[in-house]
């Protein structure tokens, strides 16, 4: 054997040691971060670890993520059989042969299979980064960071040929019993054998087997600091994941001398430092980012790194008691995200949908405005008007809120009442200012008197949700609107609320509940799907003249809330046809670019992300294009008009439902 | 030296309803805000303080509510907010008005000397635009009205420079301190204020000043300052309109139709 204890004992010291005390470094630095408790329901936290972290579920959703499946999996056997490599090293009597000989040989060749199988996944992680990388490696910082990933492919491929050449040249020499439980390495063997290597197998087991060492200490040094330390903190990263969706962001508390908001790396929680530390960097949120997609200064995989990298300049200084000297927002720069980026952000959630290792990104960034609405008064200068409109008349225009009910002036409307209605329909501020969502509201009103629910509206009390305020960090006034529509739901008994806004949807249904109201909020393409499909809701025709429709999920109905399949069932049910779909379409459907707040803002860079969606709408040539949400509908209308193509039309789903209800 | 921004509540006019019994206002359930123009001369003021950091202090004349006014001032960084409340100023025209308000800003200047007090243009309840050119008549102050940009300030040869919007054109015009200033919307972009702002004038002084404080003839005051009185008050009659054809089913009849009636009442040229 060609081991020497007396020398590799040290080493793995030394780097056992570099290797503790770089981690040691590293999660102190995360315990800088404030308070948050993520340990309630254990139960849930492993089985969400187990499907994520060892099942990969996120990782094999994508057709190359089964390679990225089995070297995970081959690290884990192989975690096994390098352990047993570096023990022996050291004490070379210490071998897994100690193990009862049936489970010994299983191990072996469970090692030598495992081991072909990795190093064919990592020739094909090679080829893929060469020969046909994803688009997104394209760009500048991704291709600044690919030297580490190629490094790191090259590690594991020297670890798997040194393992193989090493048992190889054993086996070749006769010095392995257990041979026939090696299939691989006997192939190794016999190539050896048959080489002009065979003169020198024992040297040749020799440099296998310090090959294998080297790299191994190597790898164990190099993990920490790199990128691969995902391998240490992917699995309890995914064991703290919000248990919820994250949909919402935390409430703040007002006390006085407060800070609000995050400019300081330390003012995040450690749970969202411990994300930065555990970005694999794939680049599933870039691809999946709408901001990024149409070439926005930002990336969410940039955001966290940004963070990490802050975290690594500054958290030394800060646990001195230190002041940060790389700011976390301003700065173009490593360490730093721009406002620009942070307003960037339509808060539609895809990145969160993407990303394998279950990382928050949205909060962290409506966290960021906080600080920069809250503390500095710092924001794109349209949002001026908007904040003084929704605190002055709740509502997003500044329409007088007594005009809250003339969408309804040519209807006879009950108002809510506890025991009278059963439903409120809370139609929402587009529904009730914005002339073209006034349709649907009409429409949706239309249908629920047809199907006989009994509902009933606030009227002039209504006010509005408060939605774009908190997404675009006004935690402040989202506080106070909060308050006041928990109470008066409250007052009123109101339990029960159908809406046709997925914005009024989310916050209602998951915001209100941090202010202690369950509410059993109906998004109305649930509610028209649930009233066709018990046959409440009885059509007096197919609807037939909408031609091909082409259904668009909203981010906030459908991947903050689940919502996908009510709205495509109640279209069949109303066309007789399941609707078109989009390429990206469901959990990976791409914003129209109006949440977040973005619904308000100019979108100055790069091309409109309207105009992407529409795009992509067009190439399924739709007759109608379908949507549930008034923000899509204004979106699409004015993507349509720009790209002049009037021949699609929009229309919100309960138009197309009511569509049929007219006479035959 | 300090300067001066006189501020006033009023109902969000977009709300407001007239009583046709009583020829009043309709003020329950409407909410205040700060008169929009006010908003501005608040601004200027704010904007002249971190600039030389000069004190500034707010001054309103109002019921008790008018209260939560000056609150949002001291949220956005004035240093002193001042409300002149008592029974006797109420049912005030401009003229008994602009006297409350010079008395309070001669008082504001014995303390310490003002350089500078601001306006808004006009309210948008009055819209009468008097009550800025009659303080500075009272005080005997320069007034400079419609001001859109400070295109000069120095505060040791106490000069000022500004410009003014006026229809179709711009005047320059120079005086010496002290001015009274009248503010256009064009002026600035009023600040937001932030949140640790807001908390702390929750609970920060608004000091009231009333009569006993003042000590202002009751002749020159009140109704009875007042020899202004409105009559009568009335939204002007509308005509209804009328929904024309039927847009949804019938779009290239209906707008065959609407340009129709365009033309036939001179709105649309072809």
């Amino acid at each position: 054997m060609a081991s020497n204890p007396s020398l590799f004992a040290p080493m793995l010291i030394a780097a056992g040691i570099f290797f503790v005390w770089s981690c040691y470094r590293r999660f102190s630095l995360v315990t800088l971060g404030r308070p948050e408790d993520r340990f309630q329901r254990l139960d849930v936290r492993i089985r969400e670890m187990l499907l994520y972290a060892f099942g990969q579920k996120r990782v094999v959703a994508k057709p190359f993520g089964i390679n990225h499946f089995v070297i995970f999996w081959s690290f884990m056997v192989l975690l096994l059989a390098n352990g047993e490599f570096l023990v022996k090293g050291v004490v070379p009597t210490l071998s897994l042969a100690l193990l009862p000989a049936p489970l010994y040989h299983g191990l072996l060749l469970a090692f030598d299979v495992v081991s072909i199988l990795t190093l064919f996944a990592i020739l094909l992680a090679f080829a893929r980064r060469i020969f046909f990388p994803p688009a997104y490696m394209s760009t500048d910082y991704v291709k600044a960071r690919s030297v580490e990933g190629f490094l790191i492919l090259a590690f594991i491929a020297l670890l798997m040929l040194a393992s193989l050449g090493l048992h190889g040249a054993e086996i070749a020499l006769g010095s392995e019993p257990a041979a026939a439980f090696m299939p691989v390495s006997s192939l190794f063997a016999t190539m050896l054998s048959n080489s002009p290597l065979a003169q020198s197998l024992v040297p040749i087991a020799s440099l296998c087997w310090w090959l294998h060492a080297l790299v191994l200490l190597a790898f164990i040094c190099f993990l920490p600091h790199s990128k691969h330390m995902h391998i240490l903190t992917a699995i309890p990263n995914c064991f703290f994941a919000s248990l919820e969706k994250p949909n919402t962001q935390p409430r703040e508390e007002f006390v006085k001398g407060g800070e609000f908001g995050v400019d300081r790396v330390d003012s995040f929680t450690w749970k969202d430092l411990f994300d930065s530390f555990s970005c694999t960097e794939c680049g599933r949120c870039q691809n999946a980012c709408p901001a990024t997609t149409t070439g926005k200064s930002l990336n969410p995989r940039q955001v966290i790194h940004a963070i990490k990298t802050n975290l690594l300049a500054n958290g030394p200084l800060l646990q001195k008691g230190g002041a940060p000297v790389i700011p976390l927002i301003g700065e173009e720069g490593e360490g730093s995200s721009t406002e620009e980026t942070i307003w960037a952000c339509t808060t539609c959630g895809a990145c969160m949908e993407a990303c394998p290792v279950l990382i928050e990104h949205m909060p962290k960034i409506v966290k960021m405005r906080r600080h920069l609405v809250e503390m500095e008064s710092r924001f794109p200068e349209e949002l001026l008007n908007l904040f003084e409109n929704m605190e002055q008349r709740s509502n997003p225009w500044g329409i007088a809120p007594s005009e809250r009910t003339k969408w309804c002036s040519t209807m006879e409307i009950k108002p809510f009442e506890k025991g009278v209605t059963e439903y409120l329909f809370y139609i929402g501020c587009a529904g009730t200012f914005d002339s073209r969502s006034k349709q649907v509201t009409v429409a949706l009103a239309t249908i629920l008197d047809a199907a006989g629910v009994s509902w009933g509206i606030l009227g002039k009390e209504e006010k509005c949700c408060g939605d774009s305020v908190r997404r675009l960090g006004n935690e402040f006034v989202f506080d106070k609107m909060a308050k006041e529509n928990v109470q008066l739901f409250r007052e009123k008994g109101i339990t029960k609320v159908i809406v046709q806004c997925p914005h009024c949807f989310s916050t209602l249904k998951n915001d209100y509940r941090q202010y202690g109201l369950e509410l059993e909020v109906i998004h109305h393409g649930e509610l028209l799907d649930q009233l066709l499909a018990s046959g409440r809701l009885k059509l007096n025709r197919q609807v037939s003249d909408l031609g091909g429709v082409l259904f668009h999920d909203s981010c906030y109905l459908g991947r903050h809330n689940d919502v996908y399949e009510a709205p495509r069932h109640a279209i069949h049910s109303a066309t007789g046809q399941a609707p078109l779909e989009m390429e990206r379409s469901r959990s990976n459907s791409f914003c129209c670019g109006a949440g977040g707040g973005r619904m308000w803002m100019e979108e100055h860079s790069g091309e409109r992300i309207n105009l992407n969606r529409v795009d992509e709408a067009l190439r399924s040539s739709p007759d109608t294009i379908c949507t549930a949400c008034p923000y899509c509908m204004t979106m699409f209308e004015d993507g349509l008009k720009d790209r002049q193509a009037g021949q699609t039309r929009v229309r919100d789903i309960a138009e197309v439902v009511a569509e049929g209800l007219r006479p035959v | 030296m300090q300067i001066v921004a006189c501020i006033k509540q009023v109902p969000d006019t977009t709300q407001v309803q007239i009583d046709p019994v009583t020829n009043t206002l309709v003020r329950e359930g409407i909410p205040f805000i700060v008169n929009p123009y006010d908003t501005h001369a608040l601004e200027e003021a704010l904007r002249l303080k971190d600039r030389f950091g000069c004190r500034v202090a707010a001054i309103s004349m109002g019921p008790p509510n008018a209260e939560a006014t000056l609150r949002k001032a001291l949220a956005l960084g004035v240093d002193e907010a001042i409300l002149l409340s008592d029974r006797v100023f109420g049912g005030a025209d401009t003229l008994a008005t602009s006297n409350v308000l010079a008395a309070a800003i001669r008082k504001l200047h014995e303390q310490d000397e003002v350089g500078i007090v601001l306006c808004g243009k006009q309210t948008i309840d009055g819209d009468t635009a008097q009550v800025g050119p009659g303080i500075a008549t009272r005080l005997g102050y320069t007034q400079l009205t419609l001001v859109d940009r400070i295109e000069h300030i120095d505060l040791e040869k106490r000069v000022i420079r500004v410009r003014r919007k006026l229809e179709g054109r711009h005047e320059i015009v120079e005086a010496p301190l002290p001015v009274l200033l009248t503010v256009v919307r064009e002026l600035n972009r009023p600040r937001y204020p932030t949140v640790p702002r807001r908390l702390e004038s929750a609970d920060a002084e608004v000091k009231t000043w009333n009569n006993q404080v003042m000590q202002l003839p009751e002749p020159t005051i009140g109704l009875k300052g007042s020899p202004t009185w409105v009559s009568r008050i009335f939204s002007p009659e509308r005509d209804k309109g009328e929904i024309i054809g039927d847009g949804v089913h019938d779009p290239e009849g209906t707008a065959n139709l609407l340009i129709d009636k365009l033309l036939s009442k001179d709105l649309l040229a072809l």
